[in-house]
């Protein structure tokens, strides 16, 4: 629908099962920007990803009239104030405030916590589990009584929490552990449905065959490097 | 009366409750200053930031901000029309600035932290390579953002500024430590001078620790002898 020179204006390297990317197509396709999208093989680092992100070497990457942006949360703030329609991020200060600080929660908090589940085993898994069902009681109180965390429509936070919705959620199945079971995050839940039920969200998260396979392939070998003690 | 409407919960040793009482200072927000004790929270803390129970937390009226950066911002939009922005006004410097911020936390202060923690001369070794990557990337930032003006906001001190400033006198407690210039003229002389300018704003001189009563107190937490 937009002119080709400006679909060329704005680029992004990314990587399709990576939800810090995902996040960037979600927040760009809300704003009806039109971007190319460059897969990268982290495996095997593109030299135009290393130019672009030298500091972190790591997707995703918006470039924009020729210059690149790295951090995820950097670019989320970056892509709001430069298209102003379907704001992301509250206008009041204080709402403004409170999103930040839950993204930084879901990324600092949340993923860092989670992530260990994979590789281990038993008593210390279990602790994993509580410590990241702790974490997310947080947000699970957040959102009583609004449809979003951002309330009546999507919002910063949802679009950083997809993490949660469609990654987290989705390893449950792998790792075998019900990490955020209904009984005990009926809002969490109620929440992920609301998510399904917004047309940009479907568009832009991971097709689930896919992605399944994807995460049991990936966390098969992070089990098995730390098994073998190459961690 | 206004005094009331504003306060802070830190502690003068804390880098991260610097931030936003230089923010406080360069948009001339009177507060009221609630010291902690260290080694305990108190209730009104464990109140305000029951997620990390940490300081700094800022209350405007009996609405708590926590997370020292985003008081930073909270407190430009909330005080905007009062003294210059502290943060450019382009999307894309703003972003750069908001990147090297989450970069100083999640990487640089890491390394620093660790060079006073460091065991042997290895380990030691290895976190000055850090820094010095680090520094230099710094060095390239401010040059990029400062655009020739002493500061990386510009004509005045600002969100980057004051999120690598406020590690400057536990910068130097270090390098005393370790016997190290970490911040070092020859290798990094734009960042060198920034630092000078940036420790004599009127806005930091106030709120900025004594390198000696800092270095008491390193010793006090850190009891560790360094080799």
């Amino acid at each position: 629908m937009a002119e080709r020179s400006d679909s060329e204006e704005v680029k992004l390297l990314g990587m399709w099962a990576s939800p810090f990317s995902r996040r960037i197509e979600i927040a760009l396709t809300l704003k009806g920007v039109s971007y190319e999208f460059s897969e990268e093989d982290i495996t095997n680092k593109s030299s135009l990803l290393l130019q672009l992100n030298p500091v972190y070497k790591m997707i995703p990457v918006l470039v924009h009239t020729g210059k690149p942006i790295s951090e995820s949360l950097v670019i989320l703030e970056y892509i709001d104030e430069t298209w102003r329609d379907n704001p992301i991020l509250p206008q009041d200060p204080y709402e403004k405030a409170m999103a930040r600080f839950w993204a930084k929660f879901v990324d600092e908090q949340i993923y860092v916590t989670a992530m260990k589940v994979v590789g281990k085993i038993g008593e210390e898994r279990d602790a994993v589990v509580e410590a990241t069902r702790d974490l997310l009681m947080f947000l699970e109180k957040e959102l009583v009584g609004k449809d979003f965390f951002g309330g009546r429509s999507l919002g910063f936070v949802d679009i950083v929490a997809t993490l949660v919705a469609f990654w987290l959620m989705r390893t449950e199945e792998i790792v075998g552990v019900k990490v955020v079971p209904v009984e005990k995050f009926p809002e969490i839940h109620r929440w992920v449905k609301n998510l399904l039920g917004n047309d940009v969200i479907k568009k832009c998260i991971p097709p689930e065959d896919e992605h399944l396979q994807y995460i049991r392939a990936h966390v098969i070998v992070s089990s098995c490097v730390l098994s073998l003690g190459f961690v | 009366m206004a005094r009331s409407d504003v306060k802070l919960i830190g502690a003068w040793a804390s880098p991260f409750v610097m931030r936003p009482r230089i923010a406080l200072n360069l948009k001339s927000v009177p507060y009221e200053f609630l010291q902690e004790t260290f080694g305990s929270k108190s209730e009104l803390l464990l109140k305000s930031n029951p997620v990390h129970k940490k300081i700094p937390v800022l209350l405007h009226g009996d609405k708590p901000v926590c997370e020292s950066n985003i008081i930073v911002e909270y407190i430009d939009d909330t005080w905007s029309s009062s003294g210059p922005s502290m943060l450019p006004s382009d999307p894309y410097d703003r972003a750069m600035a908001r990147f090297w911020a989450a970069y100083i936390d999640e990487k640089w202060f890491v390394a620093l932290k660790s060079f006073l923690k460091a065991g042997g001369e290895e380990e030691k070794k290895a976190v000055i390579a850090q820094l010095e990557e680090g520094n230099a990337f710094l060095e390239k930032a401010f040059i990029d953002c400062s655009k020739g003006k002493p500061f990386f906001n510009g004509d005045n001190i600002g969100y980057l500024d004051i999120a690598l400033g406020c590690f400057l006198a536990w910068l130097r407690v270090t390098e005393l430590a370790v016997s190290h210039k970490i911040l070092d003229e020859a290798k990094t002389p734009s960042l060198s001078k920034w630092a000078e300018n940036f420790c004599n704003d009127p806005a930091v001189k106030p709120v900025m620790p004594e390198t000696a009563k800092l270095a008491e107190f390193a010793k006090k937490i850190f009891p560790k002898p360094q080799a």
